[in-house]
């Protein structure tokens, strides 16, 4: 046997200080040399623990198999069998702790890039002109609803739609997507991939309602009355958490949700062409360590901001960013204050904020969520001058339809019970998965649960 | 893509849509707004529901040309589509017999009042409406809020119709007056539901105003549109967009409502003679 190259091979990237200034797509994606010598490196092992690692469980060496042979069609049969977004989760899952983590080469050197593969075989497809569409099961007559159109419903409907049943997605926003499009920037997901998987979805026969509200235009124990025999709910939690602080309702001061909302889905950073306007100072603060405040904090720099620093009141060992983002971030000019906490925003005396009183932390013992918890250093506080500050700590779910859905379960945190194989819910006909039940995730975690929800609905609708 | 049924221009500047949107006109109640976005690479704009029709299936919405986006509505004929309708959004209006209610509508606020004076009609209240407009050229919709009230009272800032002056003047001599009133309930500019406020606070009448912050979604999900009321930061499109009017903090209201003003122009303030520092 050859000998394995334990290096991967690197993915070409947008110089740091070009891209930082850009909204283009920051990873270009392999070429078919690369490809090829990247898929050149698996060991075809008989155990297939990656695939174990992945939660709706592609066929990873059988794909990777494919690219090698040089039969692309075959690779995206394999991957689409499990996957119906692939362009999506090759470039946002976090491979690192899934599939590649537990690769038998990530024991001796770098583990089979296998999301770059992923995305190479997607985007390859879609360099193709046209997706083909797999053979759907025969009609089985029953309508099903699911709510919400991010990567959770939109799994669950492609599911549902192959095993036959008639499946209409209600989506609130005006485009289909969710977090993927309001939320993910261009730079590391292009909308338009986005929109190309989305329409994949719709050619297995599934309708999209846009600016629905379930809710408000239609309740669940509506939808069940009107003839829906089984509904998914995939509302995901986006709902943002301010800092309750002083200051915080003062001009300038964005949850990461509008920050993100408007540039990405409105595409404020192309005003005026677009109508929806954004205001991003000189210096910006985003406040917060995960992956949401990485885009924000790159999205800001790409809009003109001079400096902009990632407030966090762990240390660098906590984020729960992506160690690639946060990489990025760090290369595109990012500035990190660690162990700081905002205590006070303060005004311009006319409604705009103009700065940040912080204090310093030191990390005490492990908390519920086993890191350490951060204790503010006292008499450590300091003033920080900024023009905009972005709150990115996190979301619930949003209470639209638990408070409008009789008899669904609600945790304190807000999260939907529901079992975690199945997706069932505490109420008959529904179900749930992805960030509503789960709190904020990934996006290859919705798609798992969208997965299992969608075999849960098909037996229960077939017995 | 939503199609205009038709379209009124009933006073300069000011115009009248009544859109397309059964699913919307199906569960519309008083008090709700929809977001609308007009094209491709419109922003969403929040707008009050002015009336709907369940059989036809249509929303009446109101709205000032105050910007770029209402000229481009305002510029759309009937048979023209708008690309987004989202709605019914917010909570209903609070409606219960209280026993005499005052409905003070200010500007393009008097069509909007209409469905409100209505359900409070039906459940029984004594509906005072105190109408204020510019002058009487600008003056509409008070027929038809009118037929669901006991009283109306009209005022002009220039005389030209009814009462001339200030409308704090007339809503001041009607809380003095014999008539107990119950509640007070105001739709119009910022600064006149801030200072119409003021006035009921000094009598102590329970004042519910119908608030309206910048919005982006208008689902909950950006708090875009956070307000405080009692030291509490509410979302209003979600909290609201009704409110305790003595508990709001109108001030930070009224920055918060001039986030953009660079971009959108000095057209937000443009009912806004009172307060000059905004």
């Amino acid at each position: 046997m050859p000998k394995v190259d334990l290096n991967r091979v690197s993915m070409p990237k947008q110089e740091p200080l070009v891209r930082a200034r850009n909204f283009n797509e920051v990873a270009l994606g392999y070429t078919a040399e690369q490809a090829l010598s990247e898929a050149s490196r698996c060991l075809q092992c008989p155990k297939r623990s990656c695939v174990d690692g992945c939660p709706v469980e592609v066929d990873i060496p059988d794909f990777i198999m494919a690219v090698r042979d040089g039969n692309m069609p075959e690779a995206v049969r394999v991957l689409k069998a499990k996957n119906s977004l692939p362009g999506i989760c090759g470039r946002v899952c976090p491979q690192e702790t899934q599939c590649e983590a537990s690769c038998s080469l990530a024991k001796k050197g770098a583990p089979i890039a296998i999301g770059r593969l992923e995305r190479y075989v997607a985007d390859w497809e879609l360099s193709q002109g046209q997706m083909e569409k797999p053979q759907l099961a025969k009609p089985t007559g029953k309508r099903t609803a699911v709510v919400g159109a991010g990567p959770a419903g939109l799994t669950a409907a492609a599911d549902l739609a192959k095993l036959g049943h008639e499946v209409t997605i209600f989506e609130a926003l005006h485009i289909a997507g969710g977090v993927l499009m309001y939320g993910i920037p261009e730079f590391r997901m292009p909308k338009h991939i986005v929109q190309t998987e989305v329409d994949y979805v719709k050619s297995l026969g599934v309708e999209i309602r846009l600016d629905s509200v379930v809710g408000k235009i239609i309740t669940v124990d509506e939808l069940l009355e009107d003839g829906y025999s089984a509904v998914f709910l995939g509302t995901g939690a986006g709902l943002p958490m301010f800092l309750n602080i002083p200051g915080e309702n003062l001009n300038g001061v964005y949850s990461a949700n509008e920050f993100l909302t408007r540039t990405n889905l409105m595409k404020a950073y192309l005003f005026p062409e677009y109508d929806t306007p954004l205001k991003v100072g000189r210096r910006v603060a985003v406040i917060g360590g995960g992956n949401v405040a990485m885009d924000a904090a790159r999205c800001a720099l790409r809009l003109g901001a001079e400096e902009v620093d990632i407030v966090y009141r762990r240390s660098e060992v906590e984020m729960p960013a992506r160690r690639e983002e946060v990489e990025n971030a760090q290369e595109e000019g990012i500035i990190f204050k660690f162990l700081t906490n905002p205590t006070q925003c303060m005004g311009d005396g006319r409604g705009l904020v103009a700065a940040m009183e912080c204090i310093e932390m030191e990390l005490g013992e492990p908390d519920d969520s086993g890191r350490r918890r951060p204790i503010p250093k006292a008499g450590s506080e300091f003033i920080m001058e900024v023009d905009t500050v972005v709150v990115a700590l996190g979301t619930t779910p949003n209470p639209l339809v638990p408070t409008t859905t009789e008899g669904l379960e609600v945790t304190r945190r807000g999260t939907v019970v529901a079992d975690e194989e199945t997706g069932k819910t505490k109420k008959p006909l529904v179900w749930a998965g992805g960030d509503l039940v789960t709190g904020a995730a990934t996006v290859i975690s919705a798609m798992g649960a969208g997965k299992r929800a969608a075999a849960s609905i098909h037996a229960s609708l077939r017995e | 893509m939503y199609r205009i049924m038709l379209r009124e221009d009933p006073v300069p500047n000011i115009h009248l849509l009544k859109i397309e949107a059964p699913a919307v006109a199906r569960k519309a109640q008083a008090g709700q707004f929809v977001i609308i976005r007009v094209d491709e690479k419109g922003e969403r704009i929040p707008l009050s529901i002015a009336d709907w029709d369940r059989e036809e299936g249509g929303i009446t919405i109101v709205f000032n040309e105050v910007g770029r986006t209402t000229r481009k509505l305002a510029h759309l004929e009937a048979g023209d589509e708008i690309a987004n309708f989202v709605g019914p959004l917010g909570l209903p209006a609070e409606i219960e017999k209280f026993g005499t209610v005052a409905c003070v509508a200010i500007g393009y606020g008097v069509v909007t009042m209409v469905p409100i004076a209505r359900a409070l009609k039906e459940a029984g209240n004594r509906v005072i409406s105190v109408i204020w407009a510019q002058s009487q050229n600008m003056l509409f919709g008070d027929e038809r809020l009118g037929s669901f009230s006991d009283q109306l009272i009209v005022n002009t800032d220039d005389g030209s119709y009814g009462r001339k002056g200030s409308i704090l003047d007339v809503l001041e001599e009607l809380l003095r007056g014999s008539e107990r009133i119950d509640r007070v309930i105001i739709i119009g500019p910022t600064c006149m539901m801030k200072f119409c406020s003021a006035i009921t606070k000094l009598f102590e009448v329970k004042t519910i105003v119908s608030l309206n912050p910048i919005m982006v979604d208008g689902t909950g999900m950006c708090g875009c549109c956070r307000v405080e009321v009692g030291g509490e930061t509410k979302f209003a499109c979600v909290d609201g967009p009704e409110f305790d009017g003595h508990e709001v903090d109108w001030d930070l209201l009224m920055a918060r409502r001039c986030t953009y003003p660079a971009e959108k122009g000095r057209a937000l303030m443009y009912h806004c003679q009172n307060c000059a520092q905004w």
